[in-house]
Order: structure tokens, then C-alpha cells, then sequence
């Protein structure tokens, strides 16, 4: 064994370094110092971004187990500065008296989970992604119940904890039996040995549905309303950018790697998926009054927009996939960052109600809004418009006709109920609106980076040239 | 022609200043820099079309297409990239002019329509967002960027119509004609990526090796953009959500409504004409009969509508389906060969722009002036409104058809297009373009003739029967005026335009020249139309009537049993016509046609509620959903491979 591996894999070097320095510093800091924790992680975060971007060369470790490239180096750079972004939003909610004690615990089960995300990109054999599936989820449970005096946090953690067991169980059994019939765990041997026989068909699905699980997809997305209502704000938003971009992630590389010889069983899955969860959450979101809840019914719709990506399977559609985490990251930071303000105001839950005049009082907060959701549903020149027109582009280049065309009449009800927010904060009348709210300079910062994602995005093509230029030959 | 990117960038700059800075600016400064900046904007719109068309013909004897900015801003593969910048090509110049004219019109029209009105920075800012987009529009380079703009005229509509946000009807007004319009643009960006996909290019023009290659994809192509076009040009049954969009500012209306966004459809048709000639002529025929359909259901429908907004609304799809139906009854590319209508149709377009502009701001005076939209809460009034009376019939005059006024040329040709295309085309649309005349004198009547609603109200306050004094309708300030009387003049001399000279289906000059058979005919048609309409509707207690009455006495006494069977027209025509078969159309069009869509979405709200006791927040029952999706997937996957 060449331990000497262990340090050519930067960006979990770095993580795990800068995961060792904030529980350091968690530990042996009292009083008036922990006042710079936050900023402190903050920046450890954004210079993990930079750190995981320094190394692009490709290379495969531990005798193939372990690969990287600069489309995965790529791709956990975004997961990083996801996660940052998550940090900053929570600082007025990890500032409270319940939270403040073990804000150390947040930040370290937040990076736990990110190292095993990082290794679900990496990994090229199943006990690899595995843990690193695991090392995902089991952390954010404890993350979803972490304002456990609340009712609804503790609920909606158990919920999480179960339902991810449950999942993991069934992508085991799957890959169970693709150790059965193929005799290795290795994706490339693998590969080269699975023929698509009734048994491997049944470990696909298995597997798949272990992932859909986590991408929330129809019809493994039960647990998604209620863990996301359920969970601190904070939590959602990391659940529904970061964990879901670095599992669709893994999906894509998996099901073009390993089960390269079943395209087409696979594409039925997704075509199945993805009309199922785009038209089945549409309806669902209509009826949401809480606006957490609405959200997690608009990230179960995006995701299936994002498995049109998937469908293609070629360098195409990861460039239109990795655009489109990047672009769906800003507009949901945006929207959930925005919620946590009002959160924090109200006190309490945030229904399309309370939003109702809310230009009154908070036009700007009110506009960049307006500007996330209408990114979300896809209307030019915001970002949101170009990433649906890369995934349907590549859907489309594959031969999805009628789904490309199923994702277009969604995309119309789902401005539909986006339009609904949009209304009831300019137009709604209402006599009491929320307050003015200043907003803490962490959440400035954050939305000052989503909006400019939003509208930048869109506008400087070199960042989707960019991807396209590294996606080559994935 | 470098400067032409400032048409572009003056209302821009506008709309951010105003958008970023407006709250905090006095109305007046608000306004000054929206409509400055936008009389910028239209003066370097003519210097550019001046030069453009003053550069003249090349050496094949066309004005070539000429593209001051491009840039290629994303390379998709080897072929295919989407490019923004600037092309101006005939049409394009003269949309520039269309589109800066009239917004020019209505930026100085609203400042005294909307004086003293709350959120009027905010007005101004999406007036200028609006130009801008739709200017974006017209000077697209690719079918690519033109859907772009085309969404944002969409989102910037979305604004305008909503502004009285506190109007329910506005509101909702607004959302549906944003939904409808974007359902119709799904249609749109499929037929550009099946366009893309299959011809590798989105240009206008592509190499026809290029189309050649796309086959049998280019007219479904063609077909699903027009049916994008159709939505935004309010074609049957896409046509909803035009009347409901008179919610918003009247000004808004005129702009929007009438002279921009609603031909955006037939521009769009008209951008690509060269391929719909080559390559889907059956698409065209579809374009034609769509077009003749609504042309004639929105005309039927006018006659009967009361808000004096709406049957503007209804003239407008009838009229925009005239400029539809003319270039779908093209059959080649030669003006002097059946591809006449193409001129006729971006003829008619640049007229119907000016005149359907005057008629809505004329509208907006009135309503201003009696503060109501009902028509009974009007008549009479030509005494009070002298300036918006005689431009307002000046512009029922074009629109019905009448030498000198502009209407007639552009008409005429589209119905010498559509003669020769066939006679029972020609003949159809001859009666939808009287039928035109008819509802537009009866508003005309019923707005400025009759009996005068302020002196009934006025001799009821006499009697001391009404508690408070009606107000007396007067003549609107300047700055509305003034837009009217320029509107007016250029319909009085749009007609005289050598429209051929400029554009044509070809490139090639081709010289207007009038067909006196259709011309008569057409003439008379209107006049008849017009006839009846007084007839039925002049009749009040009006000087003018009055007067007409005692110069016909004569001729009635005379003619006792034409009187009489007059009697029996009139019955025929109000009882039996209007309520047999023009009511049931409107309500067929209120409740079946809207109402269907309404289904659709009431339908979605139902299913909503069907699947919504499935998240029951039982973790069992997540989990039995969870194995029994798996292995239904499972087992379709088994079924599928036994085949």
C-alpha cells in the first residue's frame, strides 16, 4: 500500500484538513473568539472551493477504485461553494440561543457529509460509493432534527433516518446482486461483464431507486415534503442543492459507466421517472400552502427537469446537467435564503399568506424573489431559461421527443404556481404585511451571489463553454 | 450604421435608471427621461431605416440584409451557435419605425393619461423595458434570440397589463395572458429545436443545402413557430387572452395591443416567409384559413360587445387575421405571381399600427373624459370632444376602408391578394372587411352620436332627481391630444407610401397599383357597412341626426315600403342575426372557448386535490410506495424485454 495516495486526492485532503481545523477551533475556543467561528468556517469553506479547483489533472488511484478529473474536480468545487453558501444563511439561525452552544456540531456534520459526497463522485467501485452514500446521509439526518426542540425538526428527522435506511437497504440488495452475477465491484470490469439479464435489470432498478431516493424522485420522493418542512431552512436548502446535484452526479457516472450495456432499459427508467415526478409534484405544488412544502415540490419537479439530462447520456447532457445544478443552486439558495429572513421575522412558518404585500414593505427582498422564482420557471434572459433549454437540447438530441414535449406543457403550469408567490407578494392586498426586514450582512452576501448567478449566468455564455470544454469524453 | 445599437441600449438605460432610481424621482423628471430617451431612440430608429433604405438596392436589385453587430455567443457544435446582435433587413426597418413611432405616442400620451397616477415611475420603467424588448425583437439576427425577446415582451406585458395591481380583473388579466402566451411559445421553442436539430442552424436564411438536409422536419418546424406566433398574435382559439388584457392602462392597450406585441406573430411569419414559401406552402394554407376563421368569428363577435375597449380588442384579432390570411394565401415569392400578399400584408401591418393606435388612445380620451369604458355611459359626445371626435373617425374611416385614408390601400391589396389566391377567399374576406366597417360606426355612433348621457344625467340633477352633478366630459390636456393629431395625420398620408418600393416578397420593387374592380367593390362593401350603421345606430336626439333626417324626409316618405322593409331588416338583423347567431357566438367564445381553458386548469387544480391525501406523513406508507414503485419499474422493465 502507497500511503503516499492518500494526499494526491486534494480535494478530500483539503476538506478533511479544513474538517480537522474547524472541530480544532470548536474545541479549544471559548468566550468572545466564538463570535469569529462563523466568519471563520465561511471562509474555510470558500477556500476549500479554491483549494478542491487547484488540482484538475486526471488521474485513478488505489488500484482504480478512486478517479478524478476535471469535470469531478469541477463538480465538487460547486458542491463546496453550495455549501458555503449554506453556511452563510444560517448564521442568524446558529446565532440563537438553542443553536449557538453547537453551532461547532453543524458545521462538522455539515462537512461530514461533503467528504462523503466527494467520494460518491470519485468512487469507481461500489464499496467506495457506498460509504460514501452512507457518509451523505446518515449526517444529515442529524442535521434535519437539529433544532430538536422543535416538534417538526425531530419528526422530520426520523422521517429522513428511516426512509434512508430503507433506501440504502434496497441499493445494497441491488448491488448484491450485481456482485452475484458479475463477481466484482469494480465499474469498469464490471461494465464490461453485465449483459443485461433479468436479475441485473432487477439490481438496476434497485440501485437506481437507492439514488432516486436521494434526488427525490417520483416515486421514491415521499419522505421530501416532510423532511424539508420539517427541517431547519438551512438544512433544506442543503438537501435540495447540494445533496441532490452530487447524487444525480453519481447517477449519470454510474449508469455510463457500469451499466453502459442496458442504455436502453435505463432510459425507460428515467422516462418513467422523470414524466412521473416533473407532472406528479406540478400537481402537487399547486396545493402547498407552506412555502417550504410548496419548495420541496418544485425541487422534486426540477430534479426530473434534470434527468433529461441524464437521459441522453452523453457529454452533452452533463454539460446541461452540471449548468443546470449550478444554476438551480443559485435561484433555490435564493428562494430559501429569502424564506429564512422572513422566517426569522414572523417566528414561525412562512405560508403564501404571509407573503401576501409583501412589496410594500421589502421591495427588494421582493424583487430578488421575483427574480429566483422566474429563474426556476425558466423565462428568459434569466439563468434558469438557458439551463431548461440545455437539458431539453439534449434530451431532445437523443430523441426524447414527446418528454421534451411532456417538460414544456410542465414548465407552463409550473409558472403557473411560481406566478402565485409572485402575485401574492405585489398584489395581494393585505394590512398588516411583514414587516421591514434588515437582513443580516451574511444573507446580503449570499443573495448579492445568487442574484448575480442568476442573471449572470445566463448572460456570459463562456461559463456553459467552460463545462462543455471538460465534460469531453465523460 | 454602427449607431443603430443605441435604439437598443436608449430604452434600456431608461428602464434601469428608472427601475433602480424612479421611487425617489418626482413624477415629472420620471416621465421626462422615459420619453426623452425613447424620442432619442426614434430618431436614430428613422436615421438608421433612412440610411438603410437610402443606401439602396445591390447589385441583385434587393435591399440586402445587413448585420451591424453580431457576436457568436454560444458555439453549441461545429455548425450550430446561438448569435446575438442586430440585422436590419426591410421589415425590420420598418418595425423599427412602427414600434418607436407609436411607443413615442403613447410615452407622451401617458403623461397626461397617467398624471397623478401611483407607481407612474414605475409605468414609465416597464413602458421603456417593453420597447426595448420588442425592439430586440424585430433586429434579432436568429430565430434564437428572437424567442428571447419574444419572452421578454412576454414578461414586460405580464407587468404592463397588470399595473393596476389592486384591480382583481387586472391581475388575473395579466396572468392569463402570460400563461396563455407562454403555452403557446412552448410550441415555439420546439419548433426552433426540432429547427435547430435537423437544419443545424437557427438563422433565417440558412444555406438551403441546410434545409435541404432537415427534409420533412422544416414544415412541422415551421408549422409549431407559427403556432407560437398565433398565440402572441391572438389567433383563434388562442385569442383569449387578448380582451381580458384591456384590464391594463388604455396607453398600454394601444402599445401592446394594437400596434406591437399582437403583430409580433405575423412578423414572426413574416421574418421566415422565404422558407415557408419553399418549404411548407400546405403550412401556409393552414396560416390562411386560421386566419380567415378569426378574422370573421372576431368580427361577429364585435358587433355585440358594450365595452368600448373590447370591441377593440375583437377589431384588432380580426384585423391582425386580415395580415395572417394575406400572407398565407401566398403561393410564390414573385409579388407580380401570387406573392402579393406578403406586401400586403407588412403594408397593412404599418398602417393598421397607426390607425388601431389612435383608436385606442381616442379611447383612452374618452374613457378619461366619462370615466367608464360602457358605451351607455357615453354618446353624444363630438360636442364636448371636438379633437378626439375628428381624429376618431378619421380612424374608423381607414380601418373601414375608405379612400383616402391609409386602411384602404393596405386593405385593398390584401383583398387582391386574396382574389387571386381564389375568388371565395376574396369574396370571404370582402365581407368581413364590410362587416369591419359596420361595428366600427356603430362605436362611433354610440360614443359620439345619440343622446347624451351627461345631459340626461344633467337634466335629472335639474329635476332634483340625482343628488350630485354629473360630470361634464371635456377635451383631454395637450399631451394627449397631441399624439392623436399626429396619429391622425399619418393616416391621413401613410396610404400614399410606395409601400412596394421598399418591401416586397422578392426584394425587387414592385409598384402598388390599384385593382379598380376590387377597390369599387371593396368601397362599397364598406360604405354599406357604414349605411347600416347609421341607420341603426345614428338615430338619436343629436342635431346631426336631426338634420339627416329632415334632408331624407323626402326620400322616406317617399319609399314608404322601403321604410317598411327596412322595419323588417332591421328586425331581421337585430333580432334575428344579433341573437341568434352573434350573441351565441360571444357566449360561445366567453364560456366555451375561454371556459375549456379554464377547464384545463380547473381540471389540474381537481387532480391536485385527488393526489394530495397520498402524502400522508405515514413513514409505512412512504416506504410501500417506495418498493411497490420499484417494482412496478421492475416488472415493465421484464415486459419490455419480452418483445
Amino acid at each position: 500500500m502507497n500511503y503516499i495516495q492518500f494526499f494526491e486526492m486534494r480535494p478530500e485532503a483539503s476538506l478533511i484538513g479544513i474538517y480537522l481545523v474547524i472541530f480544532l477551533y470548536d474545541l479549544f475556543t471559548t468566550g468572545h473568539n466564538r463570535h469569529y467561528f462563523h466568519p471563520f468556517v465561511c471562509l474555510s469553506t470558500l477556500l476549500l472551493t479554491f483549494l478542491t479547483l487547484s488540482d484538475r489533472s486526471s488521474m485513478t488511484l488505489f488500484g482504480g477504485m478512486y478517479e478524478s478529473n476535471a469535470m469531478i474536480v469541477f463538480m465538487k468545487a460547486i458542491l463546496a461553494f453550495g455549501s458555503m453558501l449554506v453556511i452563510l444563511q444560517s448564521h442568524k439561525w446558529l446565532r440563537d440561543k438553542n443553536t449557538f452552544y453547537k453551532q461547532g456540531e453543524f458545521y462538522i456534520l455539515l462537512l461530514s457529509t461533503l467528504v462523503g459526497m466527494y467520494f460518491m463522485l470519485s468512487a469507481r467501485h461500489f464499496l467506495l460509493l457506498f460509504v460514501g452514500v452512507e457518509l451523505a446521509s446518515l449526517p444529515l439526518a442529524c442535521l434535519v432534527a437539529f433544532d430538536k426542540y422543535r416538534h417538526n425538526s425531530a419528526e422530520a428527522g426520523i422521517k429522513y433516518i428511516l426512509t434512508s435506511m430503507f433506501s440504502s437497504a434496497i441499493m445494497l440488495y441491488g448491488i448484491s446482486f450485481l456482485y452475484g452475477t458479475t463477481g466484482t465491484l469494480y465499474f469498469e470490469d464490471m461494465g464490461a461483464l453485465i449483459t443485461g439479464s433479468p436479475i441485473q435489470i432487477f439490481a438496476l432498478v434497485m440501485f437506481f431507486a437507492g439514488l432516486g431516493f436521494k434526488i427525490s424522485l417520483v416515486p421514491f420522493h415521499m419522505w421530501t415534503a416532510d423532511s424539508y418542512q420539517g427541517a431547519p431552512t438551512a438544512v433544506t436548502a442543503y438537501m435540495s442543492v447540494v445533496s441532490k446535484g452530487a447524487a444525480v452526479f453519481t447517477l449519470f457516472i454510474v449508469l455510463i459507466k457500469v451499466f453502459g450495456s442496458m442504455v436502453s432499459e435505463w432510459q425507460t427508467i428515467i422516462y418513467i421517472v422523470t414524466i412521473a415526478s416533473i407532472t406528479l409534484a406540478n400537481l402537487m405544488a399547486l396545493k402547498q400552502r407552506y412555502l417550504k412544502r410548496f419548495m420541496a415540490f418544485s425541487s422534486i419537479s426540477q430534479a426530473g427537469y434534470i434527468m433529461l439530462a441524464v437521459i441522453g447520456g452523453k457529454s452533452m447532457g452533463m454539460t446541461a446537467m452540471v449548468f443546470y445544478i449550478m444554476v438551480y443552486m443559485v435561484a433555490n439558495m435564493a428562494v430559501f435564503a429569502i424564506i429564512e429572513t422572513i422566517e426569522w421575522k414572523i417566528k414561525g412558518a412562512v405560508r403564501r399568506e404571509t407573503c401576501n404585500g409583501l412589496y410594500k414593505t421589502n421591495p427588494r427582498l421582493t424583487l430578488m424573489m421575483t427574480l429566483a422564482l422566474f429563474s426556476l420557471a425558466g423565462i428568459p434572459p434569466f439563468a434558469g431559461f438557458f439551463s431548461k433549454f440545455f437539458v431539453f437540447m439534449s434530451a431532445f438530441d437523443a430523441g426524447f421527443w414527446l418528454l421534451v414535449f411532456i417538460a414544456l406543457v410542465n414548465t407552463v403550469i409550473s409558472l403557473y404556481y411560481y406566478l402565485l408567490i409572485v402575485k401574492a407578494m405585489y398584489m395581494e392586498p393585505n394590512d398588516n404585511p411583514v414587516p421591514t426586514i434588515k437582513s443580516s450582512r451574511y444573507i446580503r452576501v449570499e443573495l448579492a451571489i445568487c442574484v448575480a448567478g442568476i442573471i449572470l449566468m445566463g448572460i456570459c455564455s463562456f461559463i456553459y463553454t467552460g463545462i462543455d470544454s471538460i465534460s469531453f469524453g465523460m | 450604421m454602427e449607431y443603430s445599437i443605441l435604439i437598443l441600449i436608449l430604452p434600456l438605460i431608461s428602464f434601469l435608471l428608472l427601475a433602480l432610481a424612479g421611487n425617489r424621482m418626482p413624477h415629472k423628471v420620471a416621465g421626462t427621461i422615459g420619453t426623452l430617451s425613447l424620442l432619442a431612440a426614434t430618431v436614430t430608429a428613422y436615421i438608421v431605416a433612412g440610411s438603410y433604405f437610402g443606401a439602396g438596392r445591390n447589385a441583385d436589385g434587393v435591399f440586402a440584409e445587413v448585420m451591424p453587430y453580431c457576436i457568436t455567443w454560444l458555439p453549441l457544435n461545429e455548425t450550430l451557435s446561438i448569435d446575438m446582435g442586430i440585422l436590419l433587413s426591410p421589415i425590420s426597418a420598418m418595425m423599427l419605425i412602427v414600434i418607436t413611432t407609436v411607443s413615442l405616442m403613447v410615452h407622451i400620451y401617458s403623461l397626461g393619461y397617467m398624471k397623478g397616477e401611483r407607481g407612474f415611475q414605475r409605468y414609465y420603467a416597464f413602458l421603456s423595458l417593453f420597447t426595448f424588448s420588442m425592439l430586440g425583437l424585430v433586429v434579432a439576427t436568429n430565430i434564437f434570440q428572437m424567442y428571447i425577446f419574444w419572452e421578454l415582451v412576454g414578461v414586460s406585458s405580464y407587468l404592463l397589463i397588470g399595473f393596476y395591481y389592486t384591480k382583481p380583473a387586472a391581475i388575473a388579466a395579466s396572468k392569463k395572458a402570460f400563461i396563455v402566451t407562454r403555452y403557446a411559445d412552448l410550441f415555439f421553442l420546439i419548433g426552433i429545436l426540432i429547427y435547430g436539430y435537423y437544419a443545424g442552424t437557427f438563422s433565417f436564411t440558412p444555406q438551403s443545402s441546410m434545409l435541404v438536409a432537415a427534409g420533412g422536419m422544416v414544415p412541422l418546424a415551421l408549422l409549431l413557430m407559427f403556432i407560437g406566433g398565433a398565440g402572441k398574435s391572438a389567433m383563434f382559439p388562442l385569442h383569449i387572452w387578448l380582451p381580458d388584457a384591456m384590464e391594463g392602462p388604455t396607453p398600454v392597450s394601444a402599445l401592446i395591443h394594437a400596434a406591437t406585441m399582437v403583430v409580433a406573430g405575423v412578423f414572426l411569419v413574416g421574418r421566415m416567409f422565404p422558407l415557408f414559401i419553399e418549404y411548407a406552402p400546405d403550412v401556409l394554407r393552414i396560416i390562411a384559413y386560421t386566419g380567415a376563421f378569426t378574422a370573421l368569428y372576431a368580427a361577429i363577435v364585435a358587433c355585440v360587445q358594450t365595452d368600448i375597449k373590447r370591441v377593440l380588442a375583437f377589431s384588432t384579432i380580426s384585423q391582425i387575421a386580415f395580415m395572417m390570411v394575406s400572407l398565407g394565401v401566398c403561393t410564390s415569392a414573385d409579388p407580380h405571381e401570387g406573392g402579393l400578399g406578403y406586401m400586403a400584408s407588412m403594408f397593412h401591418l404599418f398602417t393598421h399600427a397607426m390607425f388601431k393606435g389612435l383608436l385606442f388612445l381616442g379611447a383612452g380620451s374618452i374613457i378619461h373624459a366619462v370615466h367608464s369604458n360602457e358605451k351607455s355611459r357615453m354618446g353624444g359626445l363630438w360636442r364636448y370632444m371636438p379633437i378626439t371626435h375628428i381624429t376618431f373617425l378619421i380612424a374608423c374611416l381607414a380601418i373601414a376602408g375608405i379612400p383616402p385614408f391609409s386602411g384602404f390601400f393596405s386593405k385593398d391589396e390584401i383583398l387582391v391578394a386574396c382574389y387571386n389566391f381564389s375568388t371565395p377567399m376574396g369574396i370571404f374576406m370582402s365581407v368581413v372587411a364590410g362587416m369591419t366597417a359596420f361595428y366600427m360606426f356603430r362605436l362611433y355612433y354610440l360614443i359620439f352620436w345619440g343622446k347624451s348621457h351627461y345631459k340626461e344625467q344633467l337634466a335629472l340633477y335639474n329635476s332634483g332627481n340625482l343628488d350630485h352633478e354629473p360630470h361634464k366630459p371635456h377635451e383631454a390636456p395637450i399631451t394627449m391630444t397631441l399624439p392623436l393629431i399626429i396619429l391622425a395625420a399619418i393616416t391621413c398620408v401613410a396610404g400614399f407610401i410606395p409601400f412596394g418600393e421598399y418591401i416586397s416578397s422578392n426584394g425587387h420593387a414592385y409598384t402598388i397599383h390599384l385593382n379598380t374592380a376590387v377597390a369599387t367593390s371593396s368601397v362599397l362593401i364598406a360604405i354599406s357597412g357604414i349605411l347600416i350603421a347609421t341607420i341603426m345606430y345614428s338615430r338619436g336626439n343629436s342635431h346631426i341626426t336631426r338634420f339627416v333626417n329632415i334632408v331624407m324626409r323626402g326620400p322616406i316618405k317617399a319609399a314608404m315600403h322601403r321604410f317598411y322593409i327596412d322595419e323588417v331588416w332591421l328586425f331581421f338583423t337585430k333580432k334575428v342575426i344579433f341573437n341568434c347567431i352573434s350573441r351565441p357566438i360571444a357566449w360561445f367564445d366567453r364560456h366555451i372557448i375561454d371556459g375549456s381553458l379554464d377547464l384545463i386548469a380547473k381540471l389540474t387544480q381537481r387532480f391536485a386535490t385527488i393526489v394530495r391525501p397520498l402524502q400522508s406523513g405515514n413513514v409505512q406508507s412512504y416506504c410501500i410506495y417506495f418498493l411497490s414503485g420499484a417494482l412496478a419499474i421492475v416488472l415493465i422493465l421484464l415486459y419490455m424485454n419480452d418483445f
